[in-house]
């Protein structure tokens, strides 16, 4: 039996201890946001956050995770009115194109900016690596950027 | 709602698209199923209007991440007069109608491919919103006692304009949808007077994307549902000869397993392979159960395949005469007497579509009834390949559809349905199957590898007189059914294509070879190699023949007027329309600047079904090390219905063109497809993409394009022209990968 914290909410999970934790989360839990990709912590789908580090669910055993705090794309926002200032980017930079990708995107870039709170362009190049098939890094880098610039404004 | 409210459904324009044949009973035929589904506050199947004013527009096409979504709600929006910020979008199923002359559309044509979900919907769409505003104003008159001639819309509202009354859309609905509807087309808008169209709109589902709400087929969870995986064979064309359950049935949570069966070798495909199937109570169960099979595998036809092989005999090939599909003039005596020769061979890689969501679907078969629920670009298909699987009537197969996490092509075919449809059917349980990413990469319809040797004659004046390509390739086409070989090329030549009718003495020649890697469309298809072959070679004989490479290609280009192209995209081509382009990245790009050693400046540009598009890129070699300083990329679209997805298109395309030009190949070795995963197909990364990356939309006339496709083609012989004009080094074979040499 292991038991973890997700968006704040108590589970649990009493199945084979080696299942990875993204499916645990998709199929047990339900909680669809988070995506599968490659399963190989490749593409970065699955990205969550593990104790407020961005992780990559589909290489993480359901078992190492006894006692954390997982965030998921779900648990992001801190309510349903208010997004995430990365979420928030996303929306006004209007980043998704067919949108798969994005939930691990968002959570990548969300822990990325806590430890780079302005970063270069090169940072972004080095710290995000996260695959999008379609194409949307133009985008992405503008979001990031402006996702910087509204964390900041926050905080002020 | 009455009975002939749904007779509105069918405007004339849907009859049209319906087809022809099945029409009076159509027509005569669809308020009864109307009514069976639709909601009481519909006009017609298309658009509902709340009391509050909110607005409900039908999506009839899937969305791929191409944007129909959004643009084609639009259009109906446009005409319908209301505001963008009041509509919503609802995602609407296959709708077949079975008639006595066979199925026909219930909501017109539905299905992604060839960058047509906007164009064949163009018209469409604008009728169903016309059509609807206009039975609201028929309304607003019978209640006002007024003619129609006073009644007006404005967003939302009909306003009387003798008596100055206004009442909103939400009151006139069950009048509007109880009247019927008129034989001729409404009056659509001028252009001028679009307040959406053409304006930059979000994605309508951008807020359920970036808070992980929206559902894609991996997504679906119905009741009762148990969870598939399918060993295939890892050998193409091999079958399953016997197989071991006994470990797979010790996991915890594997219920069932057994032999799914697979095509012949070269009979046309349902599904991919012969395999295993293994169903579990969860996804990872079923993945464990798969990996402790023990399957013997029989020989196959294909087991000492290999892409060197391949590449060999395609190239003994091209020694040989060919199947000539193009003979324009008379090349031989044209290259015969010209001044220059100049023959190079190019070599395109097969490709694997990877879009980022796997394969999945979601199947529920039921004695007399079958539930799908998949992400397709092509819901026929679906219902198609359940009917062939269960052998059900295709009118009594659900198909619903889900956002799709990329289709780039791959899911134009219905392979991984036709598999869970078997897999329920066998079961009688409702089944979710799905295709790790292994599987993907190794059981896909690849992009065809092919060897393409060109040739051009060129007079004293630097005039290109001849030009011939010859390809030796895998047909896209091979294992079709009732696909004859001598219509192979189809799928690899587009003989319309530039330099056809703009240089006198053109020959194409096609070889085919039977590798049997399965081959299928991917993005853009033949574009994608015959633009890089074709916009390579057209810089290498400016090059060597000292002329500029940009007044080459607009000398050959010249100035806009309209020449026939009878392929997809046609029925014209406006070379000049590329020469614009390709002027417009010239000039935003400084091409002609004076740069430091080891920089380069490369162009490319190619018509792709209907649109027009090119690229300029500025690049470094330092060292055999490639970086990507500057992007410039332009399409004409005609008319930009949703500028913010064309402009996405465009920037994705490019980087798709990239990312593939860079490093993605399939190579097949004994029969077996080397890649598996990201780490041996390495997609491109956001570090590829440099900060500076513009893409531009230039405006012509006002008819729109598809947009999804034409972002790509130029892209990698802009890059490769570019390599060369930084470092001298010409990349004929693809991908580019690690062939840059150190010492330039």
């Amino acid at each position: 039996m292991v038991s973890f914290k997700i968006n704040s909410s108590e589970v649990s999970f009493d199945g084979e201890s080696s299942t990875p934790l993204l499916w645990v989360i998709r199929d047990h839990l339900q909680l669809t946001g988070t995506k599968f990709g490659c399963g190989i912590g490749q593409c970065g789908a699955c990205t969550v956050h593990i104790d407020g580090v961005a992780q990559r669910s589909c290489v993480v055993p359901v078992a190492a995770i006894d006692g954390r705090d997982i965030t998921t794309i779900e648990g992001l926002a801190p309510s349903e009115d208010k997004l995430h200032p990365v979420q928030e980017a996303w929306l006004e930079g209007d980043v998704p194109q067919c949108g798969y990708c994005q939930a691990g995107q968002i959570m990548a870039a969300a822990d990325f900016l806590q430890r780079n709170p302005q970063p270069s362009d090169d940072d972004i190049d080095k710290g995000l690596t996260n695959i999008c098939r379609c194409g949307t890094y133009v985008r992405i880098r503008k979001a990031i950027h402006r996702a910087a610039e509204l964390s900041a404004g926050d905080k002020t | 709602m009455s009975a002939v409210a749904g007779s509105f459904a069918v405007t004339r324009r849907q009859f049209l698209i319906a087809g022809s044949g099945a029409a009076g009973s159509l027509v005569l035929g669809l308020p009864a199923i109307a009514m069976a589904d639709d909601g009481d506050r519909m006009i017609g199947f298309f658009v509902q209007i709340e009391s509050d004013g909110s607005v409900i527009i039908g999506s009839n096409q899937p969305e791929i991440g191409q944007g129909v979504r959004t643009a084609l709600p639009m259009l109906v929006a446009e005409e319908l007069d209301v505001d963008w910020d009041k509509v919503s979008v609802r995602q609407m199923p296959l709708g077949i109608v079975k008639t006595a002359e066979g199925y026909a559309w219930k909501y017109g044509g539905q299905g992604v491919g060839g960058s047509t979900g906007l164009t064949e919907n163009w018209d469409y769409m604008r009728q169903v919103g016309a059509s609807a505003r206009r039975q609201l104003i028929r309304a607003a008159a019978a209640r006002l006692g007024v003619p129609e001639s006073q009644c007006r819309t404005k967003p939302g509202v009909v306003i009387c304009t003798s008596s100055n009354r206004e009442i909103p859309y939400g009151d006139l609905v069950e009048g509007a949808a109880a009247l019927e509807l008129p034989e001729d087309d409404a009056a659509l808008k001028n252009v001028d007077d679009y307040r959406i169209v053409g304006t930059k709109q979000n994605t309508i589902d951008a807020r359920d994307i970036v808070t992980g709400k929206t559902k894609y087929g991996i997504d679906t969870v119905e009741p009762d549902m148990r969870y598939a995986v399918i060993a295939r064979s890892p050998v193409l064309n091999a079958r399953v000869t016997s197989f071991d359950d006994t470990e797979a049935r010790k996991i915890a949570g594997v219920l069932d397993v057994f032999e799914i069966e697979g095509p012949e070798p070269g009979e046309p495909y349902l599904i991919l392979a012969s395999g295993v199937a293994v169903v579990a109570t969860s996804t990872w169960a079923a993945m464990r159960g798969r990996a402790a099979l023990q399957i013997e595998w029989s020989a196959s036809p294909n087991a000492s395949d290999s892409s060197e092989k391949f590449w060999r005999e395609n190239e003994a090939m091209l020694k040989g005469k060919g199947q000539v599909v193009l003979d324009d003039g008379d090349f031989d005596v044209a290259i015969e007497s010209a001044e220059t020769v100049i023959t190079h061979q190019y070599r395109v890689p097969f490709v694997s579509h990877a879009p980022l969501e796997p394969q999945n679907c979601y199947a529920r078969v039921q004695e007399d009834r079958c539930h799908i629920i998949a992400p397709t670009q092509m819901p026929s298909g679906a219902s198609r390949a359940a009917a062939a699987v269960t052998g059900l009537p295709r009118e009594n197969i659900r198909v619903d559809m889900t956002r799709v996490g990329g289709g780039v092509g791959r899911r134009l075919t219905n392979d991984y349905v036709a598999e869970v449809a078997m897999i329920s059917n066998k079961t009688g349980w409702p089944i979710k199957l799905q295709w790790s990413r292994e599987d993907d990469v190794k059981n896909d319809f690849y992009r065809p590898g092919g060897v393409h040797e060109m040739h051009a004659g060129l007079d004293g004046d630097g005039n290109v007189t001849a030009w011939a390509q010859r390809l030796a390739s895998g047909s896209k086409y091979y294992r079709r059914p009732n696909m004859p070989d001598e219509e192979l090329f189809g799928a690899e030549l587009y003989i319309d294509d530039f330099p056809r009718r703009i240089v006198d003495n053109v020959r194409m020649e096609y070889f085919h070879n039977k590798i049997g890697l399965p081959r299928g469309s991917w993005r853009a298809p033949a574009h994608t190699a015959n633009a890089f072959v074709v916009q390579s070679f057209i810089d290498e004989i400016a090059h060597e023949t000292g002329q500029d490479p940009l007044q080459l290609r607009l000398g050959l280009l010249g100035e806009e007027r309209e020449i026939e192209y009878s392929g997809h995209g046609g029925p014209t081509f406006n070379p000049g329309r590329l020469s614009r382009l390709l002027r417009f990245v010239a000039d935003r790009i400084g091409y002609g600047k004076a740069l430091p050693k080891g920089r380069g400046i490369g162009l490319a540009t190619h018509f792709t079904f209907g649109g027009y598009a090119a690229h300029a890129m500025e690049v470094t070699i330092a060292n055999g090390q490639l970086t990507i300083e500057r992007i410039v990329a332009v399409i004409d679209c005609g008319l930009a219905v949703h500028p913010n997805a064309v402009e996405a298109q465009l920037q994705g395309g490019t980087i798709d063109g990239l990312s593939t030009a860079l490093g993605l190949e399939i190579t097949v070795r004994d029969g077996q497809v080397q890649q598996s995963n990201f780490h041996d197909y390495p997609l491109a990364r956001i570090a590829m993409v440099p900060s500076k990356f513009e893409a531009h939309i230039l405006p012509y006339d006002d008819t729109p394009t598809g947009v999804g496709e034409m972002g790509i083609p130029s892209a990698a012989p802009a890059l490769t022209n570019a390599i060369f004009a930084a470092s001298g080094q010409r990349i004929r074979t693809l991908p580019i990968a690690g062939q840059l040499r150190r010492n330039v």
